[in-house]
């Protein structure tokens, strides 16, 4: 590039970067908005097998909002999502806490804690299935070594079955909560541990009082990203237990997928994957003002 | 694989082309979900007449039922639709032809006879407004009681169970020999599917189709309820591994004489083969209680995307015609594992339950449609929401009832 060439490469260099955008900005537009709007169009409509242009009204809310499976679903993920959230940031915090002792084979360690985030839950979900089947897993076996009365049948019980699913789903989650955790830790100067150690406070109380708070933003960014994951739980539930026993552990993202395909009830479907999105919303909205606000401060420092 | 993967693009690439697609001949692309091993092999049987007949066979087979309906529908509705395309004996694909999106056959129906030859619950279900827009291809019988002859003897059990009452003295019987009575898989569909069997054999054909049309009076009905009662009793009959086990590791409870009775569709018959046993040898089949018992009937069909284009039209007539042929009949479903769609073939080449089925078939008053043939998918859903619920919880029969009545009002 030459010298000469410089007032004109202001704006050329702008209009080459818009260029390079619009490809992306175009899928956001048309593939992924697109099909939002269109969904919302749908769920007002009357549709079920094929798409149809009429309008209802919020029929199909009431229908939703009607049905006991619906309702069951959302219960079960709330209690799915409490359960889930806590455990996986308690294990998360412990696990980076445990590495960041300077443990031999941290390396390895590592990458044994988030390696399930790594695979598949439709192939892992079977093997739960199997560890937690009162009749092959860990009740039969404990059991056969001569434990009679010992009882682990959470997966075929009723009001316990989302806690099996909890158990799987945190199995899962708690090694990327821990990653997350550990780059939190490592950021922390040892400058503070040494000044505290001056001090003479005990360990856990820096963990609690200094460590933890300073590790806000690792923390928000892990809620963020499980809660996200609990609105769309789906592939658990399938492989674990395609929702039963009965109805026991519906959740939203099977509702609206028995419904598109199984039921071809489009309609009820688009109504119910609304619900969602504006719950994925409601969730998101507060994590991104507090980072805005955050940033906005940190700009004034 | 990839020879295959790059005929698949091919094929695509050829559809996109409009002029490419009247360079083979006769060529007709087929939307199926049949990828397991049996059942790839049957679908092969159909494929093979077809290129016998001289035409073009494009296989497009896409895993799982749901799947391969949606993706039919979506390129229906995306204007690029494939030849034909599977699915059930049912109301799945009436909203399609109300919209207008599907070609009838009714010249093959005519020149075959269907109106005589086929079944009138198949028929009720393919033939909309005096047109026939489905070509069906089996029957399947969703509800069979599949029994371990080692494991009634054991329990001391003479004879198969010729009423409801007999039914449940053998259970006691399997019970007291220490034995599994029933192997159950607690999935919903397989709750459905055991509750429709004990709808038709224990409440009656009479009954079944009235709970089916809505009629709210049967389903308030004393009859109704002891059959939701006898339902629930089958619980006490199965083990604590049984919910969401899946169906066929309930039918090896039944192979290895762990379990008695499993009521499964006659894929199960499948699963016993591969474990080289023999229909009337090692394990017994039947299809209800007693010689009159409801048969239930469902199935597979495939329809035949709208279009103008004479040639596809051509293909769509032949691919109805090898499908219903005797020929093609015995070779698809002897490896299938249903019963042909006509009677007039030649059963002896079948095993003694595909015997029984055909047998039966042949009574009129024992014919019963399944329940996707009476209700739309929506509905069928529900009910199966409402029996997974009665099944797996305390509610009380009379709650039940109520459910049952909310839910096929859709």
């Amino acid at each position: 590039m030459s010298a000469a060439a410089r007032p004109g490469s202001h704006w050329l260099r702008h209009g080459v970067v818009y260029a390079a955008m619009l490809p992306m900005l175009a899928t956001v537009l048309f593939a992924y908005l697109g099909t939002v709007f269109w969904s919302v169009r749908v769920s007002v409509s009357s549709s079920r097998t094929l798409p149809s242009s009429d309008f209802v009204g919020m029929a199909q809310y009431t229908r939703l909002f009607a049905s006991e499976r619906w309702l069951l679903s959302l219960e079960n993920v709330v209690v799915f999502g409490v359960i889930f959230i806590a455990a996986c940031l308690v294990l998360g915090f412990l696990l980076a806490v445990f590495i960041d002792q300077k443990v031999a084979g941290e390396g390895v360690l590592r990458t044994v804690f988030l390696y399930p985030y790594a695979m598949s839950f439709v192939a892992t979900g079977l093997i739960w299935q199997w560890v937690l089947n009162p009749e092959l897993g860990i009740q039969s076996t404990v059991r056969a070594l001569g434990f009679e009365t010992f009882t682990f049948d959470w997966i075929a019980t009723q009001d316990k079955v989302m806690y099996a699913i909890a158990l799987a789903a945190v199995w899962q989650a708690a090694g990327l909560v821990m990653a997350l955790m550990l780059a939190g830790l490592r950021g922390i100067d040892d400058s503070l541990w040494k000044a505290a150690r001056i001090d003479g406070i005990p360990t856990w109380r820096v963990y609690m009082s200094i460590v933890l708070p300073m590790l806000g933003p690792s923390i928000g960014t892990a809620v963020v990203l499980l809660s996200v994951s609990v609105v769309k739980v789906y592939d658990v539930v399938v492989a674990m237990t395609q929702g039963g026993p009965g109805l026991a552990s519906e959740v939203p993202g099977k509702f609206i997928m028995d419904n598109l395909f199984g039921r071809a009830n489009i309609g009820l479907a688009s109504a119910a994957s609304t619900v969602l999105l504006l719950t994925v919303l409601a969730l998101l909205a507060p994590w991104m003002y507090a980072r805005a606000r955050a940033a906005r401060n940190g700009g004034h420092r | 694989m990839i020879r295959k993967h790059s005929l698949a693009i091919g094929a695509s690439l050829a559809v996109l082309a409009v002029g490419a697609a009247h360079a083979q001949a006769n060529r007709a692309e087929v939307i199926h979900w049949w990828t397991s091993g049996g059942e790839s092999a049957a679908i092969q049987e159909i494929a093979n007449g077809y290129k016998a007949a001289g035409g073009t066979w494009v296989d497009s087979a896409i895993a799982g039922g749901e799947a391969a309906r949606s993706a039919a529908i979506n390129r229906i509705v995306g204007g690029n639709p494939s030849t034909a395309a599977q699915f059930n004996t049912s109301q799945q694909f009436l909203d399609i032809v109300k919209g207008g999106m599907l070609n009838n056959v009714d010249e093959v129906a005519k020149k075959n006879d269907w109106d005589k030859i086929l079944p009138a619950p198949i028929l009720k279900s393919i033939k909309i407004d005096g047109h026939f827009y489905a070509v069906p291809v089996n029957i399947h019988m969703p509800a069979w009681f599949w029994y371990s002859k080692a494991a009634f003897a054991k329990a001391g059990i003479a004879a198969e169970p010729k009423t409801p009452e007999e039914f449940f003295a053998a259970l006691d019987k399997l019970k007291a020999a220490g034995i599994t009575p029933v192997a159950f898989g607690g999935q919903p569909w397989q709750e459905k599917i055991v509750f429709d069997a004990l709808l038709a054999h224990i409440g009656g054909s009479d009954l079944y189709l009235k709970v089916y049309k809505g009629d709210q009076k049967a389903i308030a009905s004393p009859e109704f309820k002891n059959v939701l009662a006898s339902f629930k009793k089958l619980k006490s009959y199965t083990d604590a591994g049984s919910p969401n086990r899946n169906w066929n590791d309930a039918t090896s409870m039944v192979i290895s004489g762990k379990a008695g009775v499993q009521i499964m569709g006659d894929w199960a018959k499948g699963e016993f083969q591969a474990a080289k046993q023999t229909a009337g040898k090692e394990f017994g089949c039947f299809p209800g209680f007693g010689p009159k018992a409801p048969y239930i009937i469902a199935g597979d069909v495939f329809v035949f995307p709208k279009t103008t284009d004479a040639a596809a039209i051509k293909s769509q007539q032949l691919l109805a015609t090898v499908m219903t042929s005797p020929a093609t009949q015995v070779a698809f479903n002897n490896k299938k594992g249903s019963i042909p769609i006509r009677t007039d073939v030649d059963a002896k080449s079948m095993d003694t339950c595909a015997q029984q089925g055909i047998a039966a078939m042949k009574d009129v008053s024992r014919q019963l449609p399944n329940s996707e043939m009476l209700v739309a998918p929506d509905i069928t859903g529900a009910l199966q929401d409402v029996v997974t619920k009665f099944w797996n919880t305390n509610q009380s029969v009379d709650d039940a009832v109520k459910a049952v009545g909310a839910a096929v009002k859709g």
